[in-house]
């Protein structure tokens, strides 16, 4: 699962407040789509995704069925120290994913 | 003398006949050419705009990845014959569907990719509206990204470009519309609750929000013969080909934008 990660400012300063964005390529599939045969495709969504900036967790999202293909995430931190934000998430196949990126912070 | 006034005669009809062939009139004019994005609502305009928000862009760092990846047996990679793709790739989708000199045949850019795939690195050509063939689309078609359209339709080009307007041209399915009765008559009109474009092949392969993925202009294309209720060709059918070529033609001088993103 292909992921890409913006942080704006780049290089932010200590204490300022940073854009976190996360695109990951994902079906979101609703589960009430059929084939072309008419089966059902199974539901398979990213359920949960967290990320961690230096190890704590600053961010936690449930998704869902509702949540459109190829989720696009955006929150806001406060930059504390140069590091790296951790993104996990886990699909309802139990597939999981990660993605990681860096922050580093100038006086 | 005599001679010399039958070549001029002669060199006049030529000139007069390549006039009529070459210089067809475009219904839209130069000038009034506008590429779907300018149709498009403010929101969908600055999701393609912005390259990070911009879903197209995972296939076309994907094609990024692949371009160097060795594949089939020969074991060579795109890169291993074709270099920086930023280099070699430039411009080279603006000039698709072209023939290929080999086989005479019509191909667009996914069938030049796919031909390179099983002639030249002995793999599996990949299959029609797959991941793999979309990434390597994408990411051959956004190196021509701000150039224009110019393709040929001159030589062998000329019967497929011929086909595709009539294509173009005729009435079909159940609705009984051609192309023509909304991309040329009534672009800029409302349809529901879309505005009509002058459907122009310029953004492709796009990522359409209705099909939450990428898609290629045959996947865009069946979405039309189905909204008149016409038959809908299979994948890979050469008509689809032949009016890929007409639309081009019809875009020529319309900038690249690939990915695009539509509604």
């Amino acid at each position: 699962m292909a992921a890409r990660i913006q942080v704006a400012p780049p290089r932010p300063k200590r204490g300022e407040v940073v854009e976190v964005r996360i695109l990951i390529q994902h079906d979101m599939e609703t589960g009430y789509r059929r084939d072309e045969e008419g089966h059902v495709i199974p539901r398979d969504c990213i359920n949960l995704l967290t990320c961690r900036y230096n190890g704590v967790e600053v961010f936690r999202a449930d998704l869902s069925s509702g949540i459109a293909a190829n989720p696009f995430l955006q929150f806001y931190t406060v930059a504390e120290s140069s590091g790296e934000l951790e993104f996990s998430w886990i699909d309802d196949l139990s597939v999981q994913g990660s993605a990681r990126a860096s922050i580093s912070v100038s006086e | 003398m005599r001679g010399r006034s039958a070549a001029l005669l002669f060199a006049a009809m030529l000139a007069a006949w390549s006039l009529c062939a070459a210089g067809q009139q475009r219904r839209i004019p130069a000038g009034e050419l506008k590429s779907g994005i300018a149709f498009a609502s403010p929101e969908v305009r600055a999701m393609q705009a912005d390259d990070f928000s911009n879903p197209g862009m995972l296939w076309v760092e994907k094609g990024e990845k692949l371009w160097s990846t060795p594949a089939g047996k020969a074991g060579r990679s795109c890169a291993d014959c074709h270099g920086e793709a930023s280099a070699s790739m430039k411009g080279v989708a603006t000039r698709y569907p072209a023939i290929d000199r080999a086989s005479g045949g019509l191909l667009n850019l996914e069938g030049r990719i796919r031909q390179c795939r099983s002639e030249r690195q002995g793999a599996s050509a990949p299959r029609l509206e797959s991941d793999e063939l979309l990434s390597l689309t994408a990411y051959v078609a956004h190196q021509s990204r701000g150039m224009p359209i110019d393709v040929s339709v001159e030589g062998a080009a000329r019967p497929h470009f011929e086909a595709g307007r009539a294509l173009y041209y005729r009435r079909i399915g159940q609705v009984n519309l051609a192309c023509a009765n909304c991309h040329e008559q009534n672009w800029g009109r409302i349809l529901l609750s879309e505005t009509i474009t002058q459907g122009h092949p310029n953004a492709y392969p796009i990522y359409r929000i209705e099909w939450q993925t990428l898609g290629s202009i045959e996947h865009r294309l069946r979405g039309c013969l189905s909204a008149v209720r016409a038959e809908i060709l299979p994948y890979g059918a050469p008509e689809y080909r032949d009016l890929e070529l007409f639309l081009a033609w019809r875009a020529k001088g319309l900038p690249i934008e690939t990915p695009g993103v539509r509604r």
